[in-house]
This record gives C-alpha cells, sequence and structure tokens, in this order.
C-alpha cells in the first residue's frame, strides 16, 4: 500500500514522539520527578502510531498500564501527559489519575487502566454506542500478552462478535506479562489464532513493521466501520525497558534488550525503509527530531512549572458530602 | 377514586418503560431482560421479561436494540454498560443476583466507580445497575445476600434500597437520570408487594429518608425489607406504651444523616435495623454516625439488629435464625427502657 508522503511524516514524527517522550520519562522517573509507578511502551511504538494512522478523534480507544504511547498516537497533547505524569493541576486528568489512568475524552481515549484486563469490556461498551448511534466509529482495543489469559477478554471477544461491534482487538505480544515469558503463560504460540474460537479474523504480525501494522489495521477497521464486526490483530514487539521503571528484567536472557534496540527498533526499521526508497530525506528526519525533541523540552519545563492540584480538587468529581 | 395500586415490579417496569420512553438515550441490557433472543418461533418477543418479570413488555415496545439479552458473562456487560455510559449512553444493566457482582467486581470497583475521578471529570458515568438482594426466599446463600454495604464504601458508587413499590419508582427513576453509577437493589421477598403509584412519571431525590412513621419515644432505622419488619415492630411497641418512629433511609449513599439525627434528638433511643452481617454494615456506620454526631442526644446506647456473621443458610429454620424480624428489633427497642 502506497502511503502519501504527509502520512509518512505524520507516522515518523508520532513514533519519534513517543519514544522521545518515554525516554524522558525514564530521566525524569530516575531523578525522582515523577511519583508512583510507570510503565514504558519504547520499543512498540509502530503499533499504536500505525493503527492510530487509521483514525480521526472520534474513534475510541481501550488502553492498558502501558498507555503512554497510546495515548501520544491518538493525538493526546504530551505536555499534558507530562503534567499528569508529574502529578501536576495542569495535567490532563488534573493530576487525578497519573500515568496509568491518563483519558482525553475529546480525543475519544477512554483511558489507560492500572487492571490487566480491565478495557476490553469497556471497549464493548464504546463499540455498542456506536453501533446504536449508527456512527461509524471504531473502537481499538489494545491489550498485553498478559491479558490474553484474562476472562475478561474471552468475554468481550465473545460479547463483540455476537453482536457484531466495530471493535479491534490488539494483542501487543511483547513476548512478556511482567516477568513471565509468553511461551510459558500462553496455550498457544499466536494469540490470534483464538480469533477462530470467535468467529472473526484473527490476523498475527511483525507489530515494528508500521507498514504491516497499518495495512492489517486499515482493513480491520474498515471492516468495523462497514458492520463486518470485530477483527483480532496480534502485533509480535518487543519492550526495550522493563514492565515497570526500576524491574531489573533478570529475566531476559543477556544482551537481549540491546539486540533488539540493535535490529529490530521499530523507528530505525521505518527510517531504514524510507530512506532506501527515498521518500523522506535525512534533512527532513532532523526537523522533526528537533521539534520533537524541543515539544518535550518545553512539556517537562510546562510540567514542573505546573502547580499541584489544591487539596480541595481531593473532593471533587465524586459524589461526596461527609 | 382510590389510588391505582401496583406491586413492586410493576413500579420498576414503568419506572424504565417511561424513561426509556422519554429518552432514546436509556437502553437496557442483561441476561434474559427479554430472554429467547434469536429464537425464530419468538418473532423478537420476549421469553421471560427479566428472571422475575420485571422488564415484562419492554421489549415489544423499544426492540431488541434497547432491550438487549446479553450472554452470562457479567464482565463483559457490565463493563459494556460502563463504556456505554462514558460514550454517552445512560444504560440500565441488570445483574440477576447481586451474588453476582462478584463475578465481575473489577467492572465495578475499578472501572465503573474510579472513571470520572480518575479522568479529572471529564466522564461520566450514567448507569444504573438493578439487582435482586435479600433473604427469605430459601435460595440459600449465593443468592439471597444484600451486600449493599460492601458498595456503599466504595466511592463512586451511589446505592439505593427502596422499601416500597411508590419509592422504587421515583427512586428508579432518580437513578436512571442521575450521572454516577448508581447500584439499585430490589429486594427478592418485596416483588409482589401491593401499594399507590401514581402513572405519571415522578422522583424521589437520592439521599432523602422518609418517615415511614412519626414517634416519640425510640428511633428506628430499617433498610428494604427490614423496614416493613420495623413497622410491625412499631405497631407492637406501640401496645406495649412505646412510641416509635421509623425512618427509612432509601438510599444509603448518599445517606440523609440529618433525618436521623433529627429523630434521635427528638425520641434519645436508637435501634438500627440492618439485614447485613455485623461488621462493615450499615447498622455499624449509623451507630457510629450517631455515635459521633449525636451523643448528647442519646439517653442509652444504640442497639442494632443485623444478620450473623455466617453465610445466609439455606434450610428454612436456619434462614428464619439468621434474618432479622420484627420480634427481634421488639426485643431491642425494649432492651433500651
Amino acid at each position: 500500500m502506497e502511503l502519501s508522503k504527509e502520512k509518512l511524516l505524520w507516522m515518523y514524527e508520532r513514533m519519534q514522539l513517543i519514544r522521545t517522550f518515554e525516554n524522558r520519562v525514564k530521566v525524569e522517573f530516575g531523578k525522582g520527578k515523577i511519583p508512583g509507578f510507570v510503565h514504558l511502551y519504547a520499543g512498540e511504538e509502530a503499533i499504536a502510531v500505525g493503527i492510530c494512522a487509521n483514525l480521526t478523534d472520534a474513534d475510541y480507544m481501550t488502553s492498558t498500564h502501558r498507555g503512554h504511547g497510546h495515548c501520544v498516537a491518538k493525538g493526546v497533547e504530551p505536555r499534558g501527559m507530562m503534567a499528569e505524569l508529574f502529578g501536576k493541576a495542569t495535567g490532563t486528568c488534573k493530576g487525578k489519575g497519573g500515568s496509568m489512568h491518563i483519558a482525553d475524552m475529546d480525543k475519544g481515549m477512554l483511558g489507560a487502566n492500572g487492571i490487566v484486563g480491565g478495557g476490553p469490556p469497556l471497549a464493548c461498551g464504546s463499540g455498542l454506542t456506536a453501533k446504536l448511534n449508527k456512527t461509524n466509529q471504531v473502537t481499538i482495543c489494545f491489550f498485553g500478552d498478559g491479558a490474553s489469559e484474562q476472562g475478561t477478554l474471552h468475554e468481550s471477544l465473545n460479547l463483540a462478535s455476537i453482536w457484531k461491534l466495530p471493535i479491534i482487538f490488539v494483542a501487543e505480544n511483547n513476548g512478556y506479562a511482567e516477568s513471565t515469558p509468553a511461551h510459558y503463560h500462553c496455550s498457544v504460540e499466536n494469540i490470534a489464532d483464538r480469533a477462530s474460537a470467535y468467529n472473526m479474523p484473527g490476523v498475527t504480525l511483525d507489530g515494528n513493521d508500521i507498514f504491516a501494522v497499518y495495512e492489517a489495521s486499515h482493513e480491520a477497521v474498515a471492516r468495523a466501520r462497514t458492520g463486518q464486526g470485530p477483527t483480532l490483530l496480534e502485533c509480535k514487539t518487543y519492550r526495550f525497558n522493563g514492565h515497570f521503571e526500576g524491574d531489573a528484567q533478570t529475566y531476559k536472557i543477556a544482551a537481549e534488550n540491546e539486540k533488539y534496540q540493535k535490529e529490530r527498533d521499530p523507528i530505525k526499521l521505518f527510517r531504514d525503509n524510507v530512506l532506501a526508497r527515498h521518500l523522506v530525506s535525512e534533512a527532513e528526519f532532523k526537523a522533526i527530531d528537533d521539534r520533537v525533541a524541543a515539544q518535550i523540552d518545553e512539556g517537562v519545563k510546562f510540567a514542573e512549572e505546573s502547580p499541584f492540584p489544591d487539596v480541595k480538587e481531593t473532593y471533587t468529581d465524586v459524589y461526596v458530602n461527609y | 377514586m382510590a389510588e391505582r395500586q401496583l406491586n413492586f415490579g410493576q413500579a420498576l417496569n414503568e419506572a424504565m418503560r417511561q424513561e426509556m420512553r422519554r429518552d432514546p438515550k436509556v437502553i437496557l441490557l442483561g441476561e434474559d431482560v427479554a430472554g429467547g433472543a434469536d429464537v425464530d418461533h419468538l418473532h423478537g418477543d420476549e421469553a421471560w421479561g427479566g428472571v422475575l418479570g420485571v422488564t415484562k413488555g419492554l421489549v415489544k415496545e423499544f426492540g431488541r436494540d434497547r432491550i438487549i439479552d446479553t450472554p452470562i458473562s457479567e464482565s463483559g456487560f457490565i463493563g459494556a454498560a460502563v463504556g456505554a455510559a462514558v460514550t454517552g449512553m445512560r444504560p440500565i444493566a441488570e445483574m440477576m443476583f447481586v451474588g453476582f457482582m462478584g463475578v465481575c467486581f473489577d467492572q465495578l470497583l475499578n472501572q465503573g466507580a474510579k472513571l470520572r475521578y480518575m479522568f479529572g471529570g471529564k466522564a461520566k458515568v450514567p448507569l444504573v445497575i438493578r439487582t435482586i438482594c435479600g433473604g427469605g426466599y430459601r435460595a440459600a446463600a449465593q443468592h439471597s445476600q444484600v451486600l449493599y454495604s460492601l458498595f456503599t464504601h466504595i466511592p463512586g458508587l451511589k446505592t439505593v434500597v427502596p422499601a416500597t413499590p411508590y419509592d422504587a419508582k421515583g427512586l428508579l427513576i432518580s437513578s436512571i437520570r442521575d450521572d454516577d453509577l448508581v447500584i439499585f437493589f430490589e429486594d427478592i421477598t418485596l416483588g409482589a408487594m401491593k401499594g399507590p403509584v401514581p402513572e405519571e412519571p415522578y422522583t424521589i431525590p437520592l439521599g432523602k429518608a422518609d418517615i415511614k412513621r412519626p414517634g416519640s419515644d425510640v428511633t428506628i432505622v430499617a433498610i428494604g425489607k427490614m423496614v416493613h419488619h420495623a413497622l410491625k415492630a412499631a405497631d407492637e411497641l406501640q401496645k406495649q406504651g412505646k412510641s416509635a418512629e421509623v425512618i427509612d433511609p432509601r438510599t444509603l449513599s448518599p445517606f440523609d444523616e440529618e433525618a436521623v439525627l433529627e429523630s434521635v434528638k427528638k425520641t434519645g433511643r436508637l435501634v438500627v435495623v440492618d439485614e447485613s452481617h455485623p461488621r462493615c454494615s450499615m447498622a455499624a456506620d449509623i451507630a457510629a454516625t450517631v455515635a459521633d454526631k449525636g451523643f448528647d442526644y442519646l439517653n442509652g446506647p444504640i442497639k442494632t439488629v443485623t444478620a450473623p456473621h455466617t453465610p445466609v443458610p439455606f434450610s428454612p429454620p436456619l434462614e428464619d435464625h439468621y434474618l432479622p424480624n420484627p420480634q427481634k428489633i421488639t426485643a431491642a427497642v425494649l432492651s433500651l427502657f
């Protein structure tokens, strides 16, 4: 499938924005600026971006604890996200959600989710809304290989299939559920093989190849928009970091991260591909890199300089009178 | 003209029917809410209309797009109801028995209850989950619980426990129009109870208790079907020269503290009747609230009448022993004099 130059540049910029965001989160977390837990998406950028290249703001998305990349790909503003991670009043959720709960209803982003397998039932809900209102909005339901072992996913795949909901279930199989390898926790080699049990198409693909992701999701989105029901896509990928920041990753073999970063970096693969085809120049990439770096610098500055929420905010956005 | 009488289930049915007519965003989903989905010879008509028939006739008027039978997938359809609510619908989900909440607890505890707060107020969850609760039906431990204390503990959920058909209709309409997730408890033994119910739609505000019987010597706060036991006890107490005021909080979250404190101020005595297990129950909570905020009004200790800290037993003599009843309430009240 031939992509316009505009789309190629958009893909590169979004992937680079995620990578730069995550690398900076790693640094700021290390400095103690970011409270709590963070789960980094670096290495998996081609999936979120390849899929979101088919969407509009009106489309919905449910996400996971590793949700920063999904948010950026869906168009959530990185500066608000960074402020949210810092726990500041200017954050996407006013500092009340944090890394695992970033949501932006204006972008159809129905929240990162601290519960593994928490999102698929919610995706059935947004899918049901779109179906009942006949809006042709689709819902992307991201989940990891760990969540593929949750009962909620079984229920949701079945519901989506019998109700023909406009959902694309996207398994991001990065090889590990926390520290437990997929070859141990998963009864099948390919999660998408389970699709046949739900009478829906299942496709396993290289999640580090943004072109493969884009093409497969393009077809799945078209199916969903035309009332043909859900698809299960499995994107094989690899996370460059631990399950959470601070994870010593003793379950990985020696130099595993380095090998993947050298050979399977989705951004590098994209660059090499596009440069070889002379579709984008080094100078154009450089201009994007500079713009993204400046944007993240500005976002961190914004987050640092923003105030913490007033303690009165504890009592808003929920019913309480005692 | 005599007031129109409806039973509890008919009152609930009418509330849903009127709200679905008023607002096309209101949908109903759950197991067998119509029943017989995709069965050719039913031609779209229902098989059941809910396990107790509460939703009978709704599919005929609103069709299967809005009255949606679900598989037996509680996490799936409760989560779907939450997801539909945050994206603009106003679903009513029917969780057949409250014990089944155990199957889908995450979707309530960590999703539905928390999205609005975690998202900094950018989402709302206008969802009502209707569920059957209560003992006395010989249905044993998994189908006889009340559990409203458990859900009242969780911020982001509202809990409603009506005791009469009139309250059931008005509170359900309010719950459907509320922008928060409301869990609406329907006591299984009250289903056939009749009472006056106006035909036109009306609302009863969440958080407003009702004095079911005025009195001057003792306040009895009773929840759900316990209200009727308390009223029977009050009749007996009257014969013994004691005037009991029976207060029905109607909703546990929000809870009308003021109504209870005002009553205790007048009577000086408090008995709380709750079908929950005693620890961390509404009874314990109401007693603690009055001890904290109304201590000076009290002429004696606060008494609670609850179920014991055991699962609900099956055998009729055991279940009868387990449940609070008018005699237990009367004895608790008389111990204060």
